[in-house]
Order: C-alpha cells, then sequence, then structure tokens
C-alpha cells in the first residue's frame, strides 16, 4: 500500500511554465506576506483579534478580504482567455488546450464561489446585526467556522495550480465528461471536494443568517422595519438553505460515481446523466439570486441614502424580493431547454422565467423613483448604483430573450448566453459588491475610500465591461460557441481583439482600486469619519462610531419606525437625548474553533483528492476532536465592564452631538 | 431560582432593557430555530436524494430489483429498533431537565437500539453485496445504498454526538449549553425518524410490489 495514495513528485507540472510562474508568484506572496508578519510581531494579534474571532464585523471582512484576492486570481485566468482568444485566429495560441480547459473552469469556480459568494456573505455579516441593532449574529463561532471553512476550499483550488491539476470539465462539472473514465486525474477531485467543503460552510453561514433575521433584533425592530437589505439578506439566506444541500447531495453522487464506481450520472448500468443538469440546476439557478439578492439591497440603501430620500415603495419592494426568492426555485430548466423535454415543459419554463422579470422591474422602477425628485450626491457608490441599472436592465433584456424557447435553441452555449450572464454578474453583482465595499468601508475602518481614485475605477470597469462584452453578444449571434480555444473564422477575430481591449480596460480599473485602497490607508487621518455617519446615513448602522466598537451598540436602540437613526436625527436636532444607564455587557469569546476545524478540513480534502485515506481519517478525527474541546470550553462569554462602555458611547455621543450641530448650521 | 430568572429576563445578556415585553428570544429558542433550520436543509438535502431514487428507482440494468432483494421482516425490526428509541430519547430529554436519574439509563437504550438499527442495516448491505448486488450494480443499487446509506450515517453521527452528550455531561453536569445541546440531540434523532419513515415507504414498501 502506498501511504501517499496518487501523490508523487509528478504531480508537481514543473514542465509547464505558466502554471508554474503563477503559482511560484502566489507562492512567494504567502510567504512574504508571512515572514513580514512575523517579523513586525503581528502574528500574536493577528492571532487574537482576527484568526480566532468570532466578532461578526472581522469575520465579514475577512470574508470580503478572501473575495478581492480570489478576485484577483480569476481575473488573471479571465484575462489569460480573452489574450488567447484574441491571438488564436487559425493559431494555437499561447495556452494548450488542455491548460485551457483548466484556466475557464478555474476562472468559473473562483468566480462563483470564491469572489462572488464570499464578497456578497461578507458584507451581509458585517451590516446586518448593525442595521438590526443588535450585537452579533445568533452563532457567532459558527460564524467562523463558516468562514475558514469557505477559506479552506479556495485553498484547495489554489493548491491545485501547484500539485496535480484542476478540473477541465467547466465550473459545473457535467458528466459523463466529469465521471472517472474521461476525467481520470485529480482536477475533477480538486474541484468536488473545494466546493463540498465551502458549501457546508456555506451553509453555515446561510442558517446563521436566517436565524440573526428572524430571530434577533433590537426593541422595536419589527420586521416591516428592517431596512431593505435586511430583507434582501434574508431571501437570499433562505434560498442558501434551500439549495446549498442539493449542491452537497449531487457533487456528493459525483463523488460516489467517481471513487467507488456508482451509476448516478454514468453511461452504463442505467445512470442518467441528465440528472446530473437537473439536479445542478435546481441550486444553480437559486444561487444566482443568491447573489443579486444582496446586491439588490446594496442598491437599495446606496440609491436611498444618496438621494436623501426614503425607498421609493418600501412594501412593494419586499413582496418583490421574496417573489424572486420563490420564483428563482421554478426556472431551473432553462438552463438546458435544448435536454429535449418537450414544447410543454420548455413553455412552462420559459414562462415562469419571464415572469421573474416583473419583480425585478418593480425593483428597478423603485430605484428610478427613489432618485426621481431627490437631491442626488454622486458618489461612488452612487455612481456604481446607477451604472448598475442601466447594464443589468441590458443584461436582464437578453436574459428575457434567452427564456424564449426557440430562441435560446440557437443561442445555447454559444458567446451570448456568455455575455447576457456576465452582464448580470458583472453589471449586477460585482458592481454591487463594489458600491457595498465603498458605501461600508468606512464603518468597517474609520476612513473613506478615495473618491476620485474610486470613480476613476468604476468608470474604467463600466467601459472596460462594454468593450470587453458586448463584442461577445454579437460573436454569440455570429455563432460562435463558448470556450473554443482556437478557431478559424475570419469575422469573428476583430470582435475578439476588442474583447480582449476590453479585459485590459477592466484591469486598468482594478489596478485603480488597488491604488485607492492604498491611497486611502496612507492618507487614512484626511479621510478620516469621526462621526460615524460619513454620508448621511438612514439606518442604524450609522448611529454608532467607526469602527464600531465589539459591542456595537452600547445600550441597544429603541427602533420606532421605519429609517430608524434618520427618525432619531429627525427628531434630536439639537442633541441626543439623556445619557443612558450603562451596563455591563457580555460578549462571546474568541476561538481558534474555525481555524482549526478548516485546517483539518484542508488536510482531510488534500487527503480525499490524492487517496491517502490513513491521513483523511486522521484529519476527520481532528476535526472531531476540535468540536469536542470546543463543546468542553467553560467560560463562552468575555464581560466588558460598564465603565469601559460608557467612556466609548460619550466619546460617540460627543461626536454625533457635534455633526448635529452642523447641520443644523448648514440647514 | 433567581438566576434562572435573570437569564429568562436577559437571555442574551444584551445589557440592560426598559421594556421587558419587547425582550429578545430566550437562548434556547435561538439555538433551537437555528437547529430547526439546519434541520431543514438536511431534509432538502434527503429531498434530493429521494428524487434521485425515484428517476433510477426502475433503472436495473437486468439486475435485481426491490422485490428480489428486501426483506420487509428485517426492516420492520430496523423501524421497531429506530421508533423506539426515539421513544427513549424523548424519555432522556425529560430526564436531563427533571428526572436525571433516568438520563443516562435512557440514553444508553437510545445508544443500544440505535446500534442495534445499525448494526441490522450493515448485514443486510453486506448480505446485498455478497450476493452480488452491491451499489456499482446498476443505477437502482446505487441510489438505494445511497438513499439509506446516508441515513445510516445520519444515526451513526447521531451515536457519536449521544456517547459524547453523556460523556459531557458526567463531565460538566447539566449546564444551561449543554440542555441546549440536547434539545438539539433530541430533534436531530427525532427527524432521523421522520425520514425513515419516508424511506421506509419509498424505498422498501413500494420496492417489494415493484
Amino acid at each position: 500500500m502506498n501511504l501517499l495514495g496518487k501523490l508523487s513528485w509528478a504531480a508537481v507540472p514543473l514542465d509547464q511554465p505558466i502554471p508554474m510562474i503563477a503559482s511560484s508568484v502566489v507562492a512567494l506572496a504567502i510567504v512574504g506576506v508571512l515572514v513580514w508578519v512575523v517579523w513586525r510581531g503581528w502574528f500574536p494579534y493577528l492571532w487574537r483579534e482576527w484568526i480566532t474571532s468570532v466578532d461578526h464585523k472581522r469575520i465579514g471582512i475577512m470574508y470580503i478580504a478572501l473575495a478581492m484576492v480570489m478576485l484577483l486570481r480569476g481575473f488573471a485566468d479571465a484575462i489569460m482567455m480573452r489574450f488567447q482568444q484574441a491571438v488564436a485566429f487559425r493559431a494555437p495560441g499561447f495556452l494548450p488546450p488542455e491548460h485551457y480547459d483548466q484556466i475557464f473552469s478555474a476562472h468559473g469556480t473562483l468566480m462563483i464561489f470564491f469572489v462572488a459568494m464570499p464578497f456578497v456573505i461578507g458584507l451581509m455579516n458585517f451590516v446586518v446585526p448593525l442595521q438590526l441593532g443588535v450585537r452579533d449574529v445568533a452563532f457567532p463561532t459558527f460564524n467562523s467556522v463558516g468562514f475558514w471553512l469557505t477559506a479552506t476550499g479556495a485553498l484547495l483550488v489554489n493548491i491545485s495550480l501547484v500539485v496535480g491539476e484542476f478540473a477541465r470539465t467547466s465550473w459545473l462539472p457535467y458528466p459523463p465528461l466529469s465521471e472517472l473514465t474521461y476525467s481520470p486525474g485529480v482536477g475533477v477531485d480538486y474541484y468536488l471536494w473545494a466546493i463540498e467543503i465551502s458549501g457546508a460552510g456555506t451553509l453555515i453561514a446561510g442558517i446563521n443568517l436566517v436565524t440573526t433575521i428572524l430571530k434577533l433584533h433590537a426593541p422595536g425592530m419589527t420586521y416591516l422595519r428592517m431596512p431593505m437589505f435586511c430583507w434582501t439578506s434574508l431571501a437570499s439566506n433562505l434560498l442558501i438553505v434551500a439549495a446549498f444541500p442539493i449542491l452537497t447531495a449531487t457533487l456528493a453522487m459525483l463523488l460516489l460515481d467517481r471513487y467507488l464506481g456508482f451509476h448516478f450520472f454514468t453511461n452504463e448500468a442505467g445512470g442518467n446523466m441528465m440528472m446530473f443538469m437537473n439536479l445542478i440546476w435546481s441550486w444553480g439557478h437559486p444561487e444566482v439570486y443568491i447573489l443579486i439578492l444582496p446586491a439588490f439591497g446594496i442598491f437599495s440603501e446606496v440609491v436611498s441614502t444618496f438621494s436623501g430620500k426614503p425607498l421609493f415603495g418600501y412594501r412593494s419592494m419586499v413582496i418583490a424580493t421574496m417573489a424572486i426568492c420563490i420564483l428563482s426555485f421554478i426556472v431551473w430548466l432553462h438552463h438546458f431547454f435544448t435536454m429535449g423535454a418537450g414544447p410543454d415543459v420548455n413553455a412552462v419554463f420559459g414562462i415562469a422565467t419571464m415572469v421573474i422579470a416583473v419583480p425585478t422591474g418593480v425593483k428597478v422602477f423603485n430605484w428610478l423613483f427613489t432618485m426621481y425628485g431627490g437631491r442626488i450626491v454622486y458618489t461612488t457608490p452612487m455612481l456604481w448604483s446607477i451604472g448598475f441599472m442601466v447594464t443589468f436592465v441590458i443584461g436582464g433584456m437578453t436574459g428575457v430573450l434567452l427564456a424564449v424557447p426557440p430562441a435560446d435553441f440557437m443561442l445555447h452555449n454559444s458567446l451570448f448566453l456568455v455575455a447576457h450572464f456576465h452582464n448580470v454578474i458583472i453589471g449586477g453583482v460585482l458592481f454591487g459588491a463594489f458600491a457595498g465595499y465603498t458605501f461600508w468601508f468606512p464603518k468597517a475602518f474609520g476612513f473613506r475610500l478615495h473618491e476620485g481614485l474610486g470613480k476613476a475605477a468604476f468608470w474604467c470597469w463600466t467601459l472596460g465591461f462594454y468593450t470587453a462584452f458586448m463584442p461577445l453578444y454579437a460573436l454569440g449571434l455570429m455563432g460562435m460557441t463558448r470556450r473554443m480555444q482556437h478557431y478559424d473564422v475570419a469575422a469573428w477575430h476583430p470582435w475578439l481583439l476588442v474583447a480582449a481591449a476590453g479585459a485590459a480596460i477592466i484591469l486598468v480599473g482594478i489596478i485603480f482600486q488597488v491604488a485607492q485602497l492604498v491611497v486611502s490607508v496612507r492618507r487614512r487621518d484626511e479621510l478620516r469619519d469621526a462621526t460615524g455617519d460619513p454620508w448621511n446615513g438612514r439606518s442604524l448602522e450609522w448611529s454608532i462610531p467607526s469602527p464600531p466598537p465589539s459591542f456595537n451598540f452600547a445600550v441597544l436602540p429603541e427602533v420606532e419606525g421605519e429609517e430608524a437613526y434618520w427618525g432619531v436625527k429627525r427628531r434630536q436636532h439639537e442633541a441626543l437625548g439623556d445619557e443612558p444607564e450603562y451596563a455591563e455587557i457580555e460578549m462571546p469569546r474568541n476561538s481558534p474553533t474555525g481555524f482549526v476545524c478548516a485546517f483539518f478540513a484542508t488536510i482531510m480534502g488534500f487527503a480525499l483528492i490524492w487517496y491517502i485515506w490513513w491521513l483523511a481519517a486522521a484529519a476527520a478525527v481532528g476535526a472531531f476532536a476540535t468540536f469536542v474541546a470546543f463543546a468542553w470550553r467553560d467560560r463562552n462569554e468575555d464581560a466588558i465592564p460598564a465603565s469601559e462602555v460608557a467612556r466609548i458611547d460619550r466619546a460617540n455621543r460627543s461626536a454625533r452631538t457635534e455633526a448635529f450641530a452642523r447641520q443644523q448650521v448648514r440647514s | 431560582m433567581s438566576s434562572v430568572q435573570a437569564v429568562a429576563d436577559d437571555p442574551h445578556r444584551l445589557g440592560h432593557r426598559q421594556d421587558t415585553r419587547r425582550a429578545g428570544p430566550s437562548k434556547r429558542i435561538v439555538v433551537g430555530y437555528g437547529f430547526w433550520i439546519f434541520l431543514l436543509s438536511d431534509i432538502v438535502m434527503f429531498s434530493a436524494f429521494f428524487a434521485t431514487y425515484a428517476v433510477l428507482a426502475d433503472r436495473r440494468a437486468g439486475g435485481p430489483g426491490g422485490s428480489d432483494l428486501f426483506d420487509l421482516r428485517n426492516v420492520g425490526i430496523e423501524t421497531a429498533c429506530l421508533l423506539l428509541s426515539s421513544f427513549t430519547c424523548g424519555v432522556a430529554s425529560i430526564g436531563a431537565l427533571r428526572r436525571r436519574d433516568w438520563f443516562y439509563g435512557a440514553m444508553a437504550a437510545t445508544f443500544i437500539l440505535g446500534a442495534a438499527f445499525l448494526a441490522l442495516e450493515i448485514r443486510e448491505f453486506a448480505g446485498l453485496v455478497a450476493r452480488g448486488a452491491g451499489p456499482t450494480r446498476s443505477a437502482f443499487l446505487s441510489a438505494f445504498f445511497t438513499l439509506v446509506g446516508l441515513h445510516g450515517l445520519h444515526v451513526t453521527a447521531g451515536l457519536l454526538w449521544l456517547l459524547t452528550m453523556m460523556a459531557q455531561t458526567l463531565a460538566k453536569g447539566y449546564r444551561t449549553d449543554i440542555l441546549r445541546r440536547m434539545l438539539c440531540f433530541s430533534l436531530f434523532w427525532h427527524a432521523l425518524d421522520i425520514i425513515w419513515v419516508a424511506l421506509f415507504t419509498v424505498v422498501y414498501l413500494l420496492g417489494v410490489r415493484s
């Protein structure tokens, strides 16, 4: 028996320059950061305050940091593909086919699971408890476990760069290609275990946030007083709870096929591969709404804040959100109209798909009417929101076009489809994430992001997006299918050159974003947010200092209407009410459970990928022992003394009184 | 009693509060609620496997079907073990709250019944594999072994959890957080019963007739 399973030195692709260079750059960066952190003596701080933190704000920030790093990695894949297609006209290009296939698979996997998902979950984690007026999520340690399991998934995908290979089966591993017969390597196994583990993390986040939103509120914060972002987060997390188990089940079946020779999706012995498409998309379609709904919530907050008006049609927005939540479960078949289910079935799903456009349209009109007559301030988050409205409507319309089954038969698997979903994911989810990032950054760190660089990034992203993806619509109509490593149709070539130029413009946008972060950190003193309310906000997160203290609220706020903080500001122009009576606050203690558990999950995943059974079993025992150790803990909470609470809150109150006084002078 | 009262008044210990009517739910409620959400998600996962089984039930690839393979007597004993273990689990959760002298006995009975269920299931599986009707034989058998085996895996996890709970009460006593875990455990154990009832009907009763 081989102690290392399938693992050997042959697994390291020493002969392929691109993955080796890329991975050594990544490895060098990681080692460099680690050395720097240890050398500066920051490691104990990082361990105490971040890695073991169960504070929802810190966990949210770490989710977003993970998403941003993975965005760079996923974008590197994207720009390689664009340049490959730009040069691969009657030529092999610079990416060999087996490598190109891994790149488009890794690009999709990273962007959905490790960029879009952690970005929106991070924002929800950070913002939702603050908006609800509570001190933490329902299950703080569990929250940390969820984050670190997501990080495990991301790590496994990145390890595949150096050790072995990644899947060549696209971001959803359709059988029979993904079965052992046709994909004998470890690539698909990397994909499957990374997604199984991070999927468990996502489910944990979903359960946690659903419980938080439905059960924990400040006094008076009834459901219909919750900010819109809380509602869309609720819908999104309900979808996570209902949809992610299907993903887990589906991928588990594929694992059984691959590891133990079962026959779920095989060609032989009665397996049914179309069942995979049905199962994976009954997760996959809700998944797009899991991503877009929080973005809708962000736009609602941003548009209302920077128009200086309450959100137009709040209740219709709630109804539209919940309608989308339900409808998203009955449209999955539109991803494979060409399966041949027959005209009746296709018509039902086509119409259901078009019906989803109705509540979405309600939302767009609500945002427009919120802006109508408002005193609009064109800050960076507002620019992202307006850019979203224009771009997303175009993406939505091409989506309705694809919902017509006969049209779909023509456009299926073409670049038209690729253009459509990038149109809604970049123009919707990513613009929303960027809007939320810029909007809540001062809350998280106490200083604003540089506006000029943020606007420059916005314009590059927008211009780059249209330049990169509008040609793909044309190419799709010209019959170019997706995922082509090379081609010999002369008419396509100029369009692909334009698309590559678009990717380059997006790259400039990303460079501006990195510069924005660096410049803002350096000039943090002039960008300081002393008031805790830099945008003249309307919900409770703006009523506390920036960054918020670990307990968020010194005294739980009494909510007396929609737009909780706006109401307070309206009532208390000159001064805040009397100083409340401060009391000791008990907060959950930090715990390394999440990190240690993810450490074992990483080892277990890696061992299973390489068939190292003893190591997988040992890691499973380790993970179980971690939970037992956590369960054996005697002290779960640390008390923050009333004097400390009073000190922090008095500073906040005086900053706020000054801000109110300034407003008074202005008005 | 006074400390219990304080916990009930301010369950999250979120600081002082003026209006008791607006108190948030107790931690016990929040934990139980969260665990219910988890159970619902678990049931969604099972339903994916049920749906798969329904699709593949007659994909036998010329191999044996349910009527050739299932032994209702064995499954009946399994069912009896599991349902009885749910009863003893209920006794154990009452015991943890009121009659501490019942707790360990009832938990041990739950464990034995659960382990007996598992042993019978493993025997059934081993018998099928020995007859050449293993999961690799046909899509139907793949789906059968996975669906029933997933329930068995849940029972195994439950038994591990049960032992951990027993050790924990022994070491730490009946602390409030441990009692909350006990609540979750009994919810979990009863949920496995509900799933088994569906499994017994859809897989075995319908399978024998086919």
